[in-house]
């Protein structure tokens, strides 16, 4: 159940060591840019290639006022998501007027363009240098957000509030609508539905909560590069989202986690750690194309149908 | 379903529960992380640093005062975020004693408040954005390699003077780097009587130069140019193809023509003239044994990245020696860090000043073709210098840090 994966993931801080906890507070973080990512790409079927650049705005949101004018948590955060939010309401103007590889193709176009800004207005961004000594939130807690185990919390706070609303979307009749219009757009239109308006304010929810991820990112890192919103970025959110089980929610989550981890604690055992991550990617799309969670989901159901022709 | 995804994730969680780092004990081996590149563009640089580093450690047998060294490299990927995960893992799961190497300035930048607040004692080797020992200084760290505009201030200087030309045009490439290696250039060329009259800054990863060669002011004296690595490998042949070898002479930054690019050029290369803190062809036994050894070891011409990682090793052994091997009081030995003085190393002397910045020579170098190999032949030194050059450090830190704009081009 997942209660237990909740239990296990609240109680993981004590047994796990500190750097342990960094990757599962990494994995967490990521985890959310990946769930904004499914929102599209799993649930409305359009894969986006520049999903990078909303984390990168939320980052540099918060980088820029926290750095500059001392701006607390919730006024970067306000800051973070709704640059995300107004940048995405641009681009899927621009966007959304293709699907399939040129949607791809404008997506990775105008990710380039925020990476371009990031890496060339250098009086505000500090171009390629990036921006450091970034400052953990004070929430005025008792526990001190520069330790790692009240980071994690946080982190994970962040996690669990963006699971439960991308979930209620999801599973809301508009969330629903985006799964129709993935399977079939014409017979949607038929229907009545406003398909762009549905698509649209979905392009939206995920730069959103993508923009959401990036402000824990910068908070997380302490620091904000170009290299946080390059294509790398965006694929490797792609792929976490594959390996996952796209239109899955939960799946992208802990492909999310696989990457991380598998990332951070392969390299320390060899250099070649790139081609063991290329033969995971490799065997998932060749073994289980749905995805590790829709590896496991459609499974029972190819028993049920086997035992139902058995029968017959 | 929902059983298996409990499963998955109680597996990952027990995964994780297995610790990695080994036990420890306040007698056991001294370790020492070494973050540097090893895959993505910059691995071959980064394989260049850990050899340097590794060939020394070797030399002295891992054994420092009579301790076990144990050495841990890990891979930054290129990446800022990559290498500040990989510095919480040599410090909070491998209790490293001291880091070393840092290729990238933005890692250096990302590193820099999280080794202060680490208290961890850091040895910038390579990385030489010049902030890191000046306007934005890290306490905990101290800088063996250098700062990007180090040789330059000399440089633009012997470029007026000695090589008497009057205009310049720069060339570098769109980033600090670049910024600062022209920034130190200009101040000097400039005040020395000389006329920076176009400066062009193509954007990192630029393979093609012919649009920017086409620009190039043709009535100046030469052109300055600042590449690394993968543009420094296109840079040379472009330019000569552009016809405009027989006519401008080239200049540069040091790692326009520094060892790392040089097997891959051909003649294209011939005559250039740069400064750096180093050429493997510094007619010295030290230097000469260094290169012969390195040679016979990994096969290849020592770079500057591997004199930097190398002379960065033996630094860290010097202040482990001064205390007696008790690394566990960081506070001496961040002191004896900082008063470490290398007189023999492969580049020569070496210290800190007051910053935590190199005083060192810099080689003004010329590329010569000598038994078919292409080499920096050493055609003048200007001994100890400091990231400050003549300027009194106080005043030098008024000016902003060199950046596109700064010093303004007032000549173009």
């Amino acid at each position: 159940m997942a209660i237990i994966a909740l239990l296990l993931l609240i109680a993981a801080p004590p047994f796990v060591s500190s750097f342990l906890l960094t990757l599962l507070t990494q994995a967490l973080i990521y985890a959310i840019l990946a769930m904004s990512l499914d929102i599209i790409l799993g649930y409305t079927g359009l894969a986006s290639l520049g999903h990078a650049a909303y984390f990168g705005l939320g980052a540099y949101s918060v980088g820029i006022l926290a750095t500059r004018y001392g701006a607390g948590f919730g006024m970067a955060l306000a800051a973070g998501v709704l640059l995300a939010v107004l940048v995405a309401a641009i681009f899927g103007l621009v966007a959304l007027r293709a699907t399939g590889v040129y949607f791809l193709m404008i997506t990775l176009a105008l990710g380039m363009v925020v990476w371009g800004l990031a890496h060339r207005w250098v009086t505000m961004t500090q171009g390629d240098n990036g921006i450091s000594a970034i400052p953990r939130p004070d929430l005025g807690l008792p526990w001190s957000l520069s330790l790692s185990t009240p980071f994690y919390y946080f982190a994970l706070a962040g996690f669990l509030i963006a699971f439960s609303i991308l979930r209620m979307i999801v599973r809301s009749p508009f969330g629903q609508t985006l799964v129709g219009i993935r399977e079939s757009e014409s017979r949607m239109r038929t229907l009545g539905y406003h398909v762009w308006l549905h698509k649209y304010i979905g392009f939206i929810i995920a730069g959103g909560f993508g923009g959401f991820a990036g402000v824990l990112w910068a908070y997380y890192n302490g620091f904000v590069s170009p290299v946080d919103l390059q294509l790398a970025t965006s694929v490797e959110v792609l792929l976490m989202v594959a390996l996952g089980g796209r239109g899955t929610l939960i799946g992208p989550a802990l492909g999310a986690g696989i990457i991380v981890l598998l990332k951070n604690l392969v390299s320390v055992y060899t250099h070649r750690w790139l081609l063991i991550l290329g033969a995971v990617y490799i065997l998932t799309i060749v073994y289980a194309p749905e995805g590790i969670l829709g590896a496991i989901k459609r499974r029972p159901k190819e028993a049920k149908s086997r035992a139902v022709e058995a029968h017959a | 379903m929902s059983k298996q995804i409990a499963a998955i994730f109680g597996l990952l969680v027990l995964a994780l529960t297995a610790d990695l780092g080994p036990a420890w004990s306040q007698q056991g081996p001294i370790r020492v992380g070494f973050l540097t590149q090893m895959t993505g563009g910059g691995a071959a640089v980064g394989k260049d640093m850990s050899n340097g580093f590794m060939m020394y450690i070797e030399e002295i047998g891992h054994q420092i005062a009579g301790r076990k060294v144990e050495v841990i490299i890990e891979d930054t990927q290129g990446d800022p975020a990559a290498a500040l995960t990989k510095l919480r893992k040599l410090v909070e799961s491998d209790n490293v004693h001291a880091v070393a190497g840092i290729f990238l300035a933005n890692e250096g930048y990302a590193l820099a408040p999280k080794v202060d607040e680490y208290r961890i004692p850091t040895i910038w080797a390579v990385v030489s954005a010049d902030d890191l020992t000046q306007r934005k200084p890290v306490k905990w760290a101290v800088r063996t390699g250098w700062t990007s505009s180090q040789p330059n201030h000399p440089f633009g200087e012997y470029v007026a003077k000695t090589l008497g030309y009057k205009k310049i045009v720069t060339i570098a490439m769109d980033y600090a780097f670049g910024w600062e290696q022209v920034g130190g250039f200009q101040r000097t060329f400039e005040e020395t009587g000389g006329q920076i009259v176009q400066k062009l800054w193509p954007p990192l990863g630029t393979t093609d130069f012919g649009p920017f060669l086409a620009q190039i002011k043709r009535d100046a004296d030469a052109v300055f140019a600042v590449m690394v690595a993968a543009s420094a490998l296109r840079f040379p042949k472009q330019y000569q193809d552009a016809g405009l070898k027989a006519r401008l002479p080239l200049i540069g930054g040091g790692t326009t023509f520094d060892e790392f690019v040089l097997p891959s050029l051909g003649d294209e290369a011939i005559g250039a003239i740069t400064p750096l803190i180093y050429s493997a062809a510094i007619d010295t036994p030290v230097n000469k044994r260094f290169v012969k050894e390195y040679r016979t070891k990994y096969g290849k011409v020592p770079s500057y990245y591997s004199e930097a990682s190398y002379t960065a090793a033996r630094w860290i052994n010097e202040a482990i020696k001064a205390v007696k091997g008790n690394v566990e009081n960081k506070d001496m030995f961040l002191a004896a860090l900082r008063k470490v003085e290398v007189t023999d190393a492969p580049r020569g002397p070496v210290k800190l000043d007051g910053h935590g910045g190199p005083i060192q020579n810099i080689y003004v170098r010329k590329v010569e073709k000598k038994e078919g190999e292409l080499w920096n032949t050493v055609i003048h030194t200007f001994p100890s210098v400091s990231q400050f050059w003549k300027y009194k450090p106080e005043e030098y830190l008024k000016q902003p840090v060199y950046d596109r704009n700064y010093p303004p081009c007032k000549h173009c």
